[in-house]
């Protein structure tokens, strides 16, 4: 695998006597589109919260971009950013305000030049002056975009992004991430139960079932591998516990 | 854009542009919102009008009270200050939890300790909108301008600020810890220190033991401080010492707290599904 932007070494989460995250090695190449695929609990949003570090690990180790993430997580997050349709933007702000707050956070040297350019780009230029509490989900998700690509992230984690919008927006800001990776060459981390933006945009997948990576590979790959037709099928037979059987069918 | 759009300081362990950014995010939410300034100023003023009829009634009724006209309105508007100084730092907080926003602070390059600096920022701002205008008002309708006190008025406000600050971050430390059940601390928390803080007498009419806990209350020694000096018998260093040391150990014991729940909340995953 080239340089990984994320390297997850024996990673484990528990609350109390539940183990969310269950001794889980990966990596993420640097410049790639990797999908982490899994049934609801199935550890992908809490690896994913590690990973940012706003979840604190019980065990193991977190390397993002080359840095130790429990030490040096204030060299990191500038470099990083994150969005989810779960985590709001403060209500009664409008989108310009919330956007150049967190301008300033991550530190951008014209705050004004990038919230114009971000704005243009998601085509969110009508909504700046509205304020983020009165925004249709399918807008919140724009602007919660918007949000996570002001610093021009070298990596960017994603919950969902395409969740709440409808087809044609969807299929927008699917063809806005192909565009932005190849442009900067970031890495994207992609958490989504929506197999057919999984199957497009991601060069490599990992499956997870009760806090364990159980299998991975590309899509063709893994769609291969299982004898199916369709990445939704296989995620199926992997959240159904069948995938061992459908491997041997499928070697036959 | 890269590295080279973004500042250098960024990457420290301390910014005050972070700082700087979440000042600005409180000052376009009140901005945007007239009722919270309305009310920022509106109990401090029906305050100031209470005492200040009380203060009428008793000049020709106490002695006390007539040998300092303004000792009643001094401490009345000296109270706020402590309080407004809790209220602007836990309130500022709970925004966040209300607005569900800590998640993305917490992956934004903010810290905690930046977090604190920009609580504290906007509690000295929303404590001056507070009890500014009631300051002001009081000199027309009674008579009594705060401000004769000099500067000794200066060292009252810092201590009890710092008081304030000290109970607000105690107060948001537990509403992150146990969710926003537990909001109402902000208001009930700081009034069980008011009785034991010699507001509007002094601490020796307490039973014994309970002087003993207003003698580690650092809003005892101001109060008292402030009598000193509207009797006529000076500035008094000692009181405004001893109050500093103790605001000094609390502020640090208190944000001690805020910072270590903070990490426990990191733990427990209570930064993400925090909200109303």
């Amino acid at each position: 695998m080239a340089d990984a932007a994320i390297r997850v070494v024996d990673l484990v989460k528990r609350f109390g006597d539940v183990v969310a995250v269950d001794h889980v090695s990966f990596s993420v190449a640097a410049g790639s589109t990797t999908g982490l695929l899994g049934g609801n609990g199935a550890g992908k949003t809490t690896t994913i919260s590690m990973i940012l570090g706003l979840l604190l690990p019980s065990g193991g180790e977190i390397r993002v971009l080359g840095e130790d993430m429990l030490r040096n997580r204030h060299r990191v997050l500038p470099r990083v950013n994150f969005s989810s349709p779960y985590v709001d933007l403060p209500h009664r702000l409008t989108v310009r305000e919330n956007l150049v707050v967190y301008g300033h956070l991550y530190g951008l040297r014209d705050v004004a030049r990038r919230v114009a350019k971000v704005a243009a780009d998601l085509d969110i230029e009508a909504l700046m002056k509205r304020p983020a509490g009165k925004l249709s989900a399918g807008q919140k998700t724009r602007v919660a975009l918007a949000k996570a690509l002001l610093n021009e992230p070298e990596l960017l984690l994603l919950d969902e992004p395409t969740a709440s919008l409808d087809p044609d927006t969807a299929d927008w800001v699917r063809s806005y991430f192909q565009a932005y990776q190849r442009r900067t060459g970031a890495t994207i981390l992609l958490a989504s139960h929506n197999m057919t933006e999984v199957e497009r945009l991601c060069d490599h997948v990992m499956m997870m079932r009760a806090g364990r990576i159980v299998d991975e590979g590309s899509p063709g790959e893994l769609i291969g591998r299982y004898g199916r037709s369709t990445l939704e099928e296989v995620f199926l037979d992997i959240a159904r516990n069948q995938g061992e059987a459908r491997k041997a069918v499928a070697a036959q | 854009m890269r590295r080279e759009g973004i500042r250098q300081s960024t990457f420290r362990l301390f910014a005050w542009h972070r700082v700087g950014a979440m000042v600005l995010r409180h000052l376009y939410l009140l901005r945007s919102s007239w009722p919270r300034l309305v009310e920022m100023a509106y109990w401090p003023i029906v305050q100031m009008i209470m005492w200040g009829f009380i203060t009428q009634f008793f000049l020709t009724h106490s002695g006390w009270v007539a040998q300092a006209s303004g000792v009643l309105l001094g401490a009345v508007l000296l109270w706020d200050v402590m309080f407004r100084g809790n209220l602007g730092l836990s309130l500022s907080f709970m925004e966040e939890m209300w607005s569900r926003n800590l998640g993305h602070l917490s992956v934004s390059p903010l810290r905690p300790i930046e977090l604190v600096a920009a609580l504290i920022g906007m509690s000295l701002i929303r404590t001056v909108i507070g009890v500014l205008p009631a300051a002001l008002l009081a000199i027309p309708l009674y008579h009594f301008s705060i401000f004769e006190l000099g500067l000794p008025l200066l060292t009252f406000f810092a201590n009890l600020m710092m008081s304030g600050w000290c109970v607000g971050l105690a107060v948001s430390a537990l509403v992150l810890r146990f969710g926003l059940g537990a909001e109402s601390l902000a208001w009930v928390m700081i009034f069980a220190l008011a009785p034991l803080s010699g507001i509007y007498y002094p601490i020796d009419v307490l039973p014994g033991w309970l002087q003993v806990v207003a003698s580690a209350l650092p809003p005892s020694y101001v109060f008292e401080g402030m009598r000193e000096v509207m009797f006529g018998h000076g500035f008094r260093v000692d009181l405004f010492a001893t109050a500093l040391a103790l605001n000094l150990l609390y502020l640090a014991a208190s944000a001690g707290l805020f910072l270590h729940i903070f990490q426990v909340a990191r733990q427990r995953g209570l930064l993400l599904n925090m909200g109303e």
